[in-house]
């Protein structure tokens, strides 16, 4: 366990991305011969969300990036590192930052690189970019989790594996958010993997609850109030990872923090487990209606295993005109929405094997 | 299928972030970029210029035989954009209701994947456009 209090960062600007079409558990359950009414209640998933052909981790990431740097009002040129968090990149070898930072117009003068650390990759990038902006080696960071989530077929994981992007710029000037202390919780646990050319990850069932996600979770946010000062009644809202609709309200109701705090950041529903999104997608949609003032608890989850926490307050610059996307995020989620059943599903989702 | 990949890296401004050119001389706006002003002939002066990433569809077709690399896509919207500046470019109109693709509706540019050169080759990214 290892915190830091890094004075004078925060989120300059933010944006989330999230495709349009939708299938729905209890199809891709019928396919399968499950229960579909019962698979969605135990998942607390109802729906998720599908990359279309054309897209992939790398487009979804330029999407979001892009909004986050309009709402940042800042120059891409100013743009000194740009990380991507992801599981599901399209290339194997080849940094889909630099594409991401080439779409931007953030090229030449900047450093860039792809993260991996399942979901919990693009916190990981926030991190990163806190420490550059604090020291001074960059004016601006750009953090972004995205994912176009794997799970075999007829795997328990394809129930609830979404698609989308959550983007953050990290600065030290006019931030919407500041970022009052970050605290991380590593170990080697291995609830979920994939071997280098295997096109699907592997988990460990039961038991990714208890000894992988809750214990990283909880003891990461407990972390951070012990060295923040903070406490679970101090925030106004909070967003854990979700890969599905429970873990985060049971994580909630051990640390004491009501439903109410958690449903606005609760996307996961939806448009399912966006992996190394999930965390940010959620706390994008915080942004979309928290009023200064406010604080933030965010804590991102990855398996292998590790979590990241972040205690965000919330400035008046959030209310300045053009700081917060056009669209927020729970217009992405309940607008132009198309769906689409599993046949369609596997098509967009490339998993017919003689395509 | 096999693609260039000089093809594909030249092209990464253009497709990428819609960078073509403008007359000094003139002032006329070309997409994508061009080498002599054909207004202006040799006193022209072209210099680069990033296209407005809004615009109106000023004419659509839909695709239903589709080259190759495209075909899993089909059927799938193929039109002309009128951009802001009166440039107007070919593009695939992508995530957008059919009830919303008439000629006049606005679009705006999205970042999406144009082809991938077989399994191993390289993945070329650029423009499409959707109504708003």
């Amino acid at each position: 366990m290892q915190a830091t209090q890094i004075a004078g960062t925060g989120i300059a600007g933010y944006g989330a991305s999230i495709p349009r079409m939708r299938v729905r558990v209890t199809e891709i359950a019928r396919v399968w011969g499950k229960n579909g009414e019962q698979t969605a209640a135990g998942l607390g998933v109802s729906e998720k969300a599908v990359a279309g052909i054309d897209e992939d981790s790398c487009t979804l990431a330029v999407a979001a990036a892009r909004k986050a740097v309009l709402g940042a009002k800042i120059d891409p040129q100013n743009i000194g590192a740009i990380y991507i968090g992801s599981e599901s990149k399209p290339y194997a070898v080849k940094p889909t930052a630099s594409i991401v930072a080439e779409a931007l117009g953030a090229t030449p003068n900047l450093t860039a690189a792809d993260l991996e650390f399942a979901c919990k990759a693009g916190t990981a990038g926030i991190q990163a970019c806190m420490g550059m902006v604090a020291s001074g080696m960059i004016d601006y960071g750009l953090a972004v989790g995205s994912d176009t989530s794997q799970g075999r077929p007829g795997d328990a994981l394809e129930f609830s594996t979404g698609c989308g992007a959550g983007a953050f710029v990290i600065g030290a000037k006019d931030a919407i958010a500041t970022i009052d202390g970050t605290t991380s919780f590593t170990t080697d646990t291995p609830d979920f993997w994939r071997r280098q050319h295997q096109e699907f990850p592997r988990h460990g069932g039961r038991f990714t609850g208890k000894p992988a996600y809750f214990r990283h979770v909880l003891g990461c946010a407990n972390a951070l109030f012990a060295k923040t000062g903070f406490k679970a009644s101090d925030f106004d809202y909070a967003v854990f990872h979700q890969p599905n609709g429970k873990f985060p309200l049971e994580a909630g109701a051990t640390l004491g923090i009501p439903r109410e705090k958690l449903a606005t950041g609760l996307v996961t529903p939806f448009i399912g487990n966006t992996y190394s999104a999930a965390t940010m997608i959620g706390l994008c949609a915080i942004l979309d209606e928290a009023r200064p003032g406010q604080r933030i608890l965010a804590v991102s989850y990855g398996s292998g295993a590790g979590s990241d926490a972040f205690a965000l307050t919330v400035t008046e610059a959030i209310l300045e005109e053009g700081r917060r996307p056009v669209k927020r995020v729970w217009d992405l989620i309940n607008e132009n929405k198309t769906y689409i059943d599993y046949a369609v599903y596997v098509k967009h989702r490339r998993k017919l094997k003689s395509m | 299928m096999h693609h260039s990949l000089p093809l594909v890296w030249r092209r990464i401004p253009e497709r990428y972030n819609l960078i073509g050119c403008k007359c000094e001389t003139c002032g006329t706006p070309y997409f994508p970029d061009r080498k002599i002003c054909p207004k202006c002939r040799r006193k022209g002066k072209l210099v680069k210029q990033k296209m407005p990433k809004t615009g109106t569809l000023y004419s659509f077709t839909r695709v239903h035989a589709a080259p190759s690399g495209f075909e899993h896509e089909s059927p799938y919207w193929l039109g002309i954009v009128e951009l802001g500046n009166g440039v107007r470019i070919l593009s695939q109109i992508v995530d957008s209701p059919e009830e919303k693709v008439v000629i006049g509706a606005s679009v705006t540019m999205v970042f999406r994947r144009i082809y991938a050169d077989a399994e191993e080759g390289i993945i070329a990214y650029g423009y499409k456009f959707k109504t708003i």
